[in-house]
């Protein structure tokens, strides 16, 4: 299975992930991608990481998704640094023969980068910046794969 | 042991990173927590809540009873809040 995992400041072009992971034997590519919500004032949010951890991760997450489902790629690139309402945040690509695989393993990966990747979120209002706390929700999310 | 702090671990540390010599009293992490917890005002206030910090030894999750060594790289942080 072919694995492109990249963590970067710069924006991604959904079309060309897309495009790198479909050859022959592909039938579906399910993708996700995570942006800035807006509202309650937000102006930005900024990431930070764990450079090496996070990849690492990453990359087993992977290894546990192609274990799971028969996959033929996937692609995930997560940015860190400042982003703007709107913004993407997070892609999720995942190539397999057939939906129901790209899309299964499309959520575990999300649902596994929300609660194990070493990934910290601020939020900058106008008057003050804080941390965003980790959601029990997430953590069920993630629990429901076990 | 090198030492890595992320986060609001790293702000109210307020380092990103030390060298430590392992404490002879040091056996987990949890011990090296509360040994780090006496270091002054700002470690108190991060490693205040243990129940509120997750750690990595070598970049692998692990839990505060885990044995650790002086070649160890040690991170400290908040539960992860990516996606």
């Amino acid at each position: 299975m072919k694995a492109h995992i990249a963590i970067q400041p710069e924006p991604f072009d959904l079309a060309h992930e897309v495009e790198a992971l479909s050859h022959g034997d592909v039938g579906a590519v399910a993708t996700f991608i995570g942006q800035v919500r807006a509202g309650d004032g937000l102006t930005s949010l900024v990431l930070e990481h764990y450079p090496g951890m996070t990849e690492r991760e990453i990359a087993r997450q992977v290894e546990e998704a192609g274990r799971r489902w028969p996959l033929l790629g996937v692609s995930v690139i997560h940015r860190v640094g400042e982003l703007k309402p709107g913004e993407p945040i997070v892609l999720v690509a995942v190539a397999a023969m057939h939906r129901a695989e790209a899309f299964a393993a499309c959520e575990f990966l999300m649902d596994h980068i929300k609660t194990e990747a070493t990934f910290w979120k601020q939020e900058k209002r106008s008057a003050r910046t804080a941390w965003v706390e980790a959601k029990p929700s997430d953590d069920k999310a993630a629990e429901h794969w076990k | 042991m090198k030492l890595l702090y992320f986060a609001w671990v790293r702000q109210k540390v307020g380092k990103s990173e030390e060298d430590l010599a392992l404490p002879a009293n040091v056996t987990t992490l949890r011990d090296l927590a509360l040994h780090l917890r006496t270091r002054g005002p700002g470690y108190a206030d991060a490693f205040a809540n243990l129940a509120r910090l997750r750690a990595a030894a070598n970049q692998v999750h692990v839990g505060l009873d885990t044995r650790i060594g002086d070649g160890d790289v040690i991170a400290f942080f908040p539960p992860v809040t990516g996606g």
